[in-house]
């Protein structure tokens, strides 16, 4: 798994950086930052302490305060009865009188109301742990059946991702975002991936909102979704052949435009860097592996076209009370590595319905419907790269444009509360390319096909448990059968998820 | 090609010159107050649906136009729409309805909430850090909500400052002339206990001198299960509970069952107005509503 070497490279260099600048900094000032922590710990346990105490004065005074009610109520039941009408009116003309307007601030009693805001720190945090167990017939599952960096990746056990989010306002300009996902690789490894991290305006004019950092690519639906949002425990096989394992993300900016159309509709456009991993179909090097019989080389950015350039139209309409639809146009286009002046073109299409009953408790029941459908045209170089008929000489595969596509449909019912039945349908396939037609067939692009129904419980809100069953057919592979049990918990802040 | 232009153009400004408060309330029990306070002077949208769980609305993206054009949001706040809320104000892009901005408006400022968590612990279920956000069907709550509102509106529309003040007076008065009808309706019925199905009943119960204590579900957010069903029934055998409440989103299976075993009648309420057929009225329709139904139901013999 080239994807895992890297990630591995990037925690090295990460750990390293940082064991150098504790260092760095323990040199000069050993001693002062030895008390200065100590005195930052000590402070802080005070403050712990302080905030301890003063919750439980508080609990003491409510419940005291209740106690001493009900007493005086039993006493006063008969007198409170005759009194009553009077009292009210009093109780109700203070009420009126003493409630402070809005926005109103003034030195704290124990008996005021608790301020209400959301979150009691600067950043809300959370993390998601997301685990599968289960097995495949397949014995090329990491990168064969599963086509994901998130998926489960061999027969046991495999930890899908620990995936830490930050996110809070930065100032009165922006707000920042963090995911970290923590990966253990089938080595046992620990990875680290930096999935996103960006700010986001949060003022400018003309219904505009720039967003710039390390971004998911706004190309469709489950592309920008984090792998715990989705309906099934893996990435559609279109979504892994041709976005790549972890999806379509890089280091760029966004800029959206919210269209001033009476129902809602919405326009992105977005500039990113076009190489790596996660540009899987850009100027990607494969891990030095051959890609379409190609070894792709080194290709830097030298003009403006070599960056990766994206747009989506997304718009919905409430077809009903009770029924919303949601639907996308994305394109993606940049160069890519498999030649001096070659390029990628991606097209999407997405569309999103779902039915919730006007009735739901806790979000149940409902049925959603979901689909994408993508195309790519590769545009790959002419290369004498690589020895194809095993007579250890690199044989010449021409310049041509190679077509894949395909798509996944998902249905999710929610049949009663905290419960879920879904079935997903996914194919992709490709044109036949000359390279195929001179060297064979490339199994990375033969027709696939594959059924998954599931059912998931959710204990609560914060956890779940979901088993799929994955049918699983591969042109000049065969027919293989997975069955994977996911579990996963939720730590810390609130969620809001978007439609 | 120019008329057309020049039309839309026209149209867009018509709109903009529109002398109306654009207002967004997030549930329809703050619709309703606004309505009374904002009268003609405001255009409201409400999010949730008066028979939908407040706590679980989806983040629509037609949700996002509306916080988009809105000069007023008002929420309940006390973390009530957290889980969708944020979502939607974060793609509205609407200065206006920052936090701390004059166009937001947090219903329960000023309110004594009650039920503070002195630990953030999820194993005793989904409770909500800033208290029981179900306050406003507590008639004096629904005044400060009422009285925050006026001034939010105030501050967005200066010039209508007294006809709002005027329309606060007037909702405060019937509520205060209602209130002692309520109280007095409830006085036969004082500590009388009732089971509710979510803790959402508690400023209601607190006003009234009911005693709503006992729950159809085990923790907040989490489903009733038959062991906790079966100690709910004895309990309501030996405190000889009458009542059985359940709100338009629960599943009211669960509530007949538990009254069933016990003899205890199940009463419809709801939090919202519209939540329930004949409180679409607003607010003091509701209040009267929930008053009639519970205390006919408490003075009903037991069928067992």
């Amino acid at each position: 798994m080239p994807g895992g070497v890297e990630k591995i490279m990037k925690l090295k260099f990460l750990m390293s950086l940082s064991l150098a600048l504790c260092v760095g900094t323990m040199n000069v000032h050993a001693q002062e930052t030895n008390e200065v922590a100590e005195l930052k710990r000590q402070l802080q346990v005070m403050q712990e302490n302080f905030e301890r105490s003063q919750r439980e004065q508080r609990a003491q005074i409510e419940s005291l305060t209740q106690k001493l009610n009900a007493v005086a109520q039993q006493q006063s039941a008969e007198a409170e009865q005759k009194k009553s009408v009077v009292q009210l009116a009093g109780e109700a003309a203070s009420v009126t009188t003493s409630t402070p307007p809005a926005n109103f601030s003034k030195d704290w009693s124990p008996s005021d109301p608790i301020r209400v805001s959301k979150g009691s720190s600067y950043a809300d945090l959370s993390m998601v742990g997301t685990f599968a167990v289960g097995g495949s017939t397949a014995s090329d599952i990491a990168g064969g059946t599963q086509l994901g960096g998130h998926d489960p990746n061999q027969r046991g056990f495999t930890v899908q991702g620990a995936e830490l989010n930050l996110q809070g306002g930065v100032d009165p300009y922006f707000r920042g975002n963090a995911n970290l996902a923590f990966l253990l690789n089938n080595g046992g490894e620990t990875g680290v991936e930096l999935e996103e991290a960006w700010l986001e305006t949060v003022a400018l004019p003309y219904n505009l909102q720039l967003r710039a950092g390390q971004i998911l690519t706004d190309f469709g639906r489950i592309n920008t979704q984090h792998p715990h949002t989705w309906g099934f425990v893996d990435v559609p096989l279109v979504n892994g052949r041709l976005l790549g394992e972890d999806g379509l993300r890089n280091p760029g900016a966004r800029l959206s435009w919210l269209v001033p159309t009476p129902f809602y509709s919405e326009l992105f456009f977005g500039v990113q860097n076009s190489q790596g991993g996660t540009a899987y179909s850009f100027r990607n090097d494969n891990g030095g592996e051959a890609f379409m019989d190609r070894l792709n080389g080194e290709r830097g950015v030298s003009r403006f076209s070599d960056m990766l350039y994206s747009t989506r139209y997304a718009t919905s309409f409430e077809l009903t009370d009770n029924q919303t639809l949601l639907s996308g146009l994305s394109a993606v286009f940049g160069p890519n590595s498999s030649g001096g002046d070659t390029a990628t073109q991606i097209y999407g299409a997405d569309v999103y319905w779902k039915w919730k009953s006007p009735q739901a408790h806790g979000g149940f029941p409902f049925v959603s419907w979901q689909t994408e459908a993508l195309l790519r045209r590769y545009q790959a170089g002419a290369s004498t790269s690589v020895d194809l008929t095993g007579d250890n000489v690199p044989d010449f595969v021409p310049a041509e444009a190679v077509t894949d596509w395909g798509g996944y449909s998902q249905v999710l019912w929610g049949f009663k509360e905290n419960w879920v039945a879904g079935v997903r349908g996914d194919f992709v396939t490709g044109s036949k390319a000359d390279y195929e037609r001179l060297y064979g067939p490339d199994i990375a692009r033969a027709t696939r096909w594959r059924i998954s129904p599931n059912l998931t419980w959710y204990p609560s809100e914060f956890s779940k448990i979901r088993l799929q069953y994955n049918y699983d057919q591969r042109d000049r592979v065969g027919v293989d059968h997975s069955l994977w049990l996911q579990f996963e918990f939720l730590l810390g802040a609130h969620a809001a998820h978007k439609y | 090609m120019k008329k057309l232009l020049v039309g839309i153009l026209g149209a867009l400004f018509a709109m903009g010159a529109q002398a109306k408060l654009n207002v967004v309330a997030t549930t329809p029990d703050l619709a309703a107050i606004a309505r009374e306070i904002g009268s003609d002077k405001i255009d409201i949208t409400t999010l949730a649906k008066a028979t939908e769980d407040p706590h679980f609305v989806d983040a629509k993206p037609s949700f996002i136009v509306k916080l988009n054009r809105a000069d007023v949001l008002i929420e309940g706040g006390a973390e009530l729409e957290i889980g969708w809320l944020p979502a939607l104000l974060n793609q509205a892009r609407n200065p206006k309805l920052a936090t701390g901005a004059p166009g937001r408006v947090e219903a329960a400022t000023g309110v004594q909430l009650r039920e503070i968590p002195a630990t953030l612990d999820r194993s005793q279920g989904d409770i909500h850090a800033a208290g029981n956000p179900h306050y406003v069907v507590d008639p004096l709550n629904a005044k400060i909500v009422a009285q925050n509102i006026a001034a939010a509106l105030a501050l967005n529309d200066a010039k209508s400052a007294e006809f709002f003040q005027a329309n606060l007076k007037k909702f405060n008065e019937a509520i205060d002339a209602k209130l002692v009808v309520w109280q007095a309706a409830f006085a036969p019925f004082k500590g009388a206990p009732v089971v509710a199905y979510h803790n959402s009943w508690l400023y209601f119960a607190e006003r009234f001198g009911l005693k709503i204590d006992l729950f159809l579900e085990p923790k907040p957010g989490i489903p009733p299960t038959p062991t906790h069903l079966a100690e709910v029934i004895a309990q309501m055998r030996e405190q000889k509970v009458r009542v059985v409440i359940v709100d338009p989103y629960l599943n009211r299976k669960t509530a007949e069952t538990a009254a069933r075993a016990t003899g205890a009648t199940v009463v419809d309420v709801a939090q919202f107005p519209g939540g329930l057929k004949g409180t679409e009225g607003g607010y003091i329709q509701l209040m009267d509503y929930l008053v009639n139904s519970l205390t006919q139901a408490l003075g009903k013999p037991p069928t067992q």
